[in-house]
């Protein structure tokens, strides 16, 4: 017991109307980790942020001109780890060379990877076959 | 998106009568701030009691209303955020941009 396995998947058309959907999903399941002992209430809120950030980020990255496109998410958590991967089939761009904001001049752009790396433990941006994957993990103990 | 607009002690207040500030509805919300600056209302507190949750462009959209207010010699205040949306402010060192009231006395006290 308790070697408990959540999988979800979940495709979405390339519209921002889902983001609540993706951002509850997390939400939800941060209330139901049997062995995360921190605060609860604050990894569902960044959960439900993570999500909605990486979301919104493969919805303007993903080709805008195909009306049919879809974003795919997987939500794994096993033992010690919950792993999200959110797939767009956009051009891509370059993880490493997103900035930090600037506080001392903060912009309108420029925070939803900020907040993802924050707030996770590890994130990837890497091209597999037809797709680009935004993988993101965070440790839960 | 859900707003409401009141003149209160000569305040222009906004209430932001939603749970949720994304992708999917701030761009509604800067427009709306914008509007009412470009109609000469430079002074606003927006209300946010019921919004729980606040995303990158939720920020952004407050944060092109508090320059567009600046710009006109005026301000873009906040009030009544809760704990968890004043976390995102503080992790972006927004809160040491707006003024943050615990409600909307304490802004009326501070703005008067």
């Amino acid at each position: 017991m308790c070697n408990s396995i959540i999988q979800v998947e979940v495709i979405i058309p390339t519209q921002t109307k889902y983001l609540d959907l993706i951002g509850s999903i997390g939400e939800h399941i941060a209330k139901e980790l049997d062995k995360f002992s921190g605060d609860r209430e604050a990894l569902a809120y960044h959960l439900n942020l993570v999500l909605t950030e990486a979301t919104i980020n493969a919805i303007k990255h993903g080709t805008l001109a195909n009306p049919d496109d879809t974003v795919r998410i997987t939500i794994h958590i096993q033992e010690n780890e919950l792993n999200i991967k959110v797939y767009d089939h956009g051009q891509g761009f370059d993880l490493e060379s997103v900035p930090l904001p600037d506080f001392d001049h903060p912009k309108e752009g420029g925070m939803g990877i900020f907040f993802i790396r924050t707030l996770m433990d590890s994130v990837t941006y890497t091209r597999q076959g037809d797709c680009n994957v935004l993988e993101i993990i965070k440790y839960l103990s | 998106m859900n707003l409401n607009l009141e003149k209160i002690n000569g305040c222009t207040v906004l209430f932001i009568k939603e749970a949720r500030i994304d992708a999917h509805n701030s761009g509604e919300l800067k427009e709306a701030v914008l509007h009412l600056i470009e109609q000469g209302e430079v002074n606003i507190i927006v209300q946010l009691e019921h919004v729980r949750f606040i995303d990158s462009s939720g920020l952004g959209a407050l944060l092109s209303g508090y320059k567009n207010a600046a710009a006109k010699s005026g301000k873009l205040a906040l009030a009544n955020m809760q704990q968890q949306v004043l976390s995102m402010f503080e992790l972006t060192r927004l809160n040491r941009v707006f003024d943050i009231y615990a409600d909307l006395n304490e802004a009326f006290d501070s703005e008067a």
